[in-house]
């Protein structure tokens, strides 16, 4: 029963993928485009089913379906395990994945390849249950790199644009760098516990008979750190994100912000009891998330592409969901994954309905005034900007409050460092709220006269994500928090949690405050003032080096692409030369010498003799001579 | 036999022998015929089995002798099937000189 629900969960996506690869073309589009939609709905009432069965019976499901390879005692199952964590996982992943289906439907209904784009989606939701569910390190590999091809696919899938290819393929490889280290990661845990089951590796861990070495672990954890840093874009691997929102909006909405840019977290969260062991890399872990958040969140100031001020707060809360994980805040990491979920892919699907309404304009500055002409876009972007922004009841506020607070027992540097960036935070979305609904609208008559409010079926997944925004943070009180009991299980030994009192309460005042003055700015440059940002030929100063991300791009090609060109053109012009010369010279001495040894076969038999008694007179005269 | 050595010398039989050696490879490497190609190779063996049995003869040891009745006997069997061969030749290309023996040239 559960083995059925298992495959019908995995594969139902995985048909959907196939019918449209194969009649996606006969069918019309509407077809094509809900087929694509009931195949992860159907994973999601499933996924839904099994976690009313764990709420229940608090039982993890391990589902063995084959032995996979045997290499002497090293063995590897094709198994699936349903525990707490995967459940959540599979929940939000599905849940956010049919709404964006459904806004999939309306959002690229006049695409030519409409039917390729929801065989990626699905082929995407696929490959995100498989990592998902996986019992071992193998099998979440499997999806890991599945979800890097589709994401790959997605991000190129206008490829008639260079732009586009080019960004498609730098996510690409950078996912391919994080990942070397992640399978340097399993293959060391692989040797140290002789296996890479999630089950065997923690029962391991926690009857703490075996000794484990230590050394080796931390290189494990950190090589597993630097393959997660690739997939959820942190430093100094973030660079591939920002460009990734060359692809159509709602794949940025699903994968490149709400799901598999949570992968790295989930692979952590998986492994917690490895990490609580090597407490130098969570430092290094918590530094870099804290940092990475920093850091993003000073490029969002600037940007003038709603999308890229939208990527980079990605790459911002994405670095303070590390900065929780450093701090062994694991249930805090989730929380908060599952609350930027919500509300950042709300406000990606709010600006694929406004640059929809526009018919693909992306600059803030010739939007504006957009308010009076889309209502639900409108009232449910805002929804959304207020739960990222921390302020109190919405769901972000919560998340994002909680981290502060380990943060603040922790490590008080890294506090300052969050906060700072959740100011930011506050700021740069209330500016990119302010730019594009407030005041007059500065683009061109033409546009103004096209202005419209979207579907209902892109408004529709809008006002869920936009409720979810609301009340998600209801699911981890503070004090009380469901979610913390909830995943209990996964972790080894209690979890302590932090009590309300005076300390939690001043530093919810000072986190909202904090928001406050960064809505307060905006609101006093973008309404008050009504500044719109210069034109890219003005920029000067500090705000050019944000607006130009910090040249980290510029860096990378000068300090990594650049040598490697030159390796490479290195080769071609001199070793291959070298070589190929070589290679050649000896064909050509071996011709040569064939051709002149050919004529000494002639045929003729006087010839043959002749060189006959020539050659034995001189062995003869040799012999004598030799004596 | 040592008196047949001592009337004559042996060195003159070594020359005859060689003489005769020297005839058979000028014979094979100038003439065309292969039928006197053939009797040069034959004056070859001869001076060979000459030169034979004067060792034997003057080691006094008949082993070089019986060692001559081995190789006459060979020598008699590839002389049949070496005339074998040249009436082959001849029959194929109505003619025995080697000169025309090129269709085997790869």
């Amino acid at each position: 029963m559960e083995t059925s629900l298992l495959l019908t969960l995995l594969l139902a996506p995985f048909a959907g993928f196939l019918f449209n690869v194969f009649f996606g073309k006969k069918v019309s589009r509407n077809v094509s485009g809900t087929i694509g939609t009931i195949a992860v709905a159907v994973s999601f009432i499933v996924s839904l089913n099994f976690f009313f069965q764990i709420n229940s019976t608090k039982q993890p499901i391990l589902i063995d379906l084959f032995q996979w390879m045997e290499l002497a005692n090293f063995k590897v199952n094709f198994s699936f395990l349903l525990d707490q964590l995967s459940i959540l996982w599979l929940l939000f992943v599905t849940g956010i994945g049919t709404l964006i289906h459904i806004y999939s439907i309306s959002y690229m209904h006049d695409d030519e390849n409409l039917n390729k784009f929801f065989a990626y989606l699905n082929l995407f939701i696929f490959f995100m249950i498989m990592l998902v569910v996986g019992s071992n390190l193998l099998i979440m590999f499997i999806g890991w790199e599945g979800v890097g091809l589709c994401s790959y696919l997605l991000i190129g899938f206008w490829y008639k644009n260079q732009d586009y290819n080019d960004a498609a393929k730098k996510a690409f490889i950078m996912n391919r760098i994080g990942d070397l280290g992640f399978l340097i990661g399993i293959f060391i845990l692989g040797y140290l516990f002789k296996s890479v089951d999630f089950t065997t590796i923690k029962e391991i861990v926690a009857n703490g008979k075996t000794p484990i070495d230590l050394g080796w672990l931390g290189f494990a954890t950190l090589c597993l750190f630097i393959g997660a840093s690739g997939k959820s874009a942190q430093i100094p691997l973030y660079t591939w994100l920002p460009d990734a929102m060359a692809g159509p909006t709602p794949v940025s909405a699903l994968i490149h912000a709400a799901t598999m840019v949570t992968a790295g977290i989930f692979m952590i969260t998986r492994l917690n009891f490895l990490f609580d062991l090597t407490p130098d890399v969570q430092m290094i872990i918590a530094v870099i998330g804290a940092v990475t958040s920093l850091v993003a969140a000073f490029i969002a100031l600037v940007q003038n592409d709603i999308k890229k001020v939208l990527a980079y707060s990605t790459v911002s809360q994405l670095g303070l969901m590390f900065l929780a994980l450093g701090l062994g805040a694991y249930e805090i990491a989730v929380f908060h994954v599952i609350t930027h979920a919500f509300f950042k892919a709300c406000l990606f699907l709010g600006s694929g309905s406004v640059i929809h309404a526009l018919h693909g304009e992306q600059d803030m500055r010739k939007m504006g005034g957009l308010r009076k002409y889309m209502k639900v876009t409108y009232i449910t972007f805002l929804i959304a900007t207020l739960a990222i922004s921390g302020i109190p009841i919405f769901a972000g506020f919560f998340s994002k409050d909680e981290i502060l607070m380990v943060a603040f027992h922790e490590n008080k540097a890294l506090y300052v460092i969050a906060s700072l960036a959740s100011i930011m935070t506050a700021f740069y979305m209330f500016r990119l709220l302010y730019l594009t609904f407030f005041k007059e609208f500065r683009g061109t008559e033409e546009q103004k006269h096209h202005l419209h409010e979207s579907p209902n079926l892109i408004t529709f997944p809008l006002i869920i994500l936009a409720i979810l925004s609301t009340i998600g943070g209801f699911i981890s009180f503070p004090g009380h928090s469901w979610l913390n009991e909830y995943l209990a299980p996964i972790f080894i030994g209690e979890r302590e949690e932090h009590h309300l009192d005076g300390t939690t309460y001043m530093l919810m005042g000072i986190a909202v405050i904090g928001a406050l003055i960064g809505i307060g700015i905006a609101y006093s440059n973008y309404i008050k003032k009504s500044q719109v940002p210069n034109e890219d030929s003005k920029i000067t100063g500090f705000a050019k080096v944000l607006y130009n991300k910090f040249y980290v791009d510029e860096i990378y090609t000068a300090v990594i692409v650049k040598p490697i060109y030159a390796i490479a053109s290195f080769s071609k012009n001199f070793i291959e030369t070298a070589l190929s010369g070589f290679i050649f010279g000896l064909g050509k001495v071996t011709n040569m010498v064939g051709t002149q040894g050919k004529v000494l076969q002639n045929g003729s038999v006087g010839f043959y003799l002749f060189a006959f008694v020539l050659g034995t007179a001189s062995i003869i005269a040799y012999l004598f001579l030799a004596q | 036999m040592q008196n047949v050595l001592q009337e004559i010398g042996v060195e003159n039989y070594i020359y005859l022998s060689t003489i005769l050696f020297c005839i058979g490879i000028f014979g094979v490497l100038f003439r065309r015929n292969a039928i006197v190609m053939f009797m040069s190779i034959e004056i070859m063996l001869n001076a060979v089995n000459l030169l034979l049995v004067v060792f034997s003869t003057y080691h006094q040891d008949a082993s070089g002798q019986v060692f001559v009745f081995f190789s006459m006997a060979v020598a008699a069997a590839e002389v049949a099937v070496g005339l074998a061969i040249l009436v082959g030749i001849y029959r194929n290309i109505h003619s025995i000189d080697i000169d025309k023996l090129k269709n085997l040239k790869g």
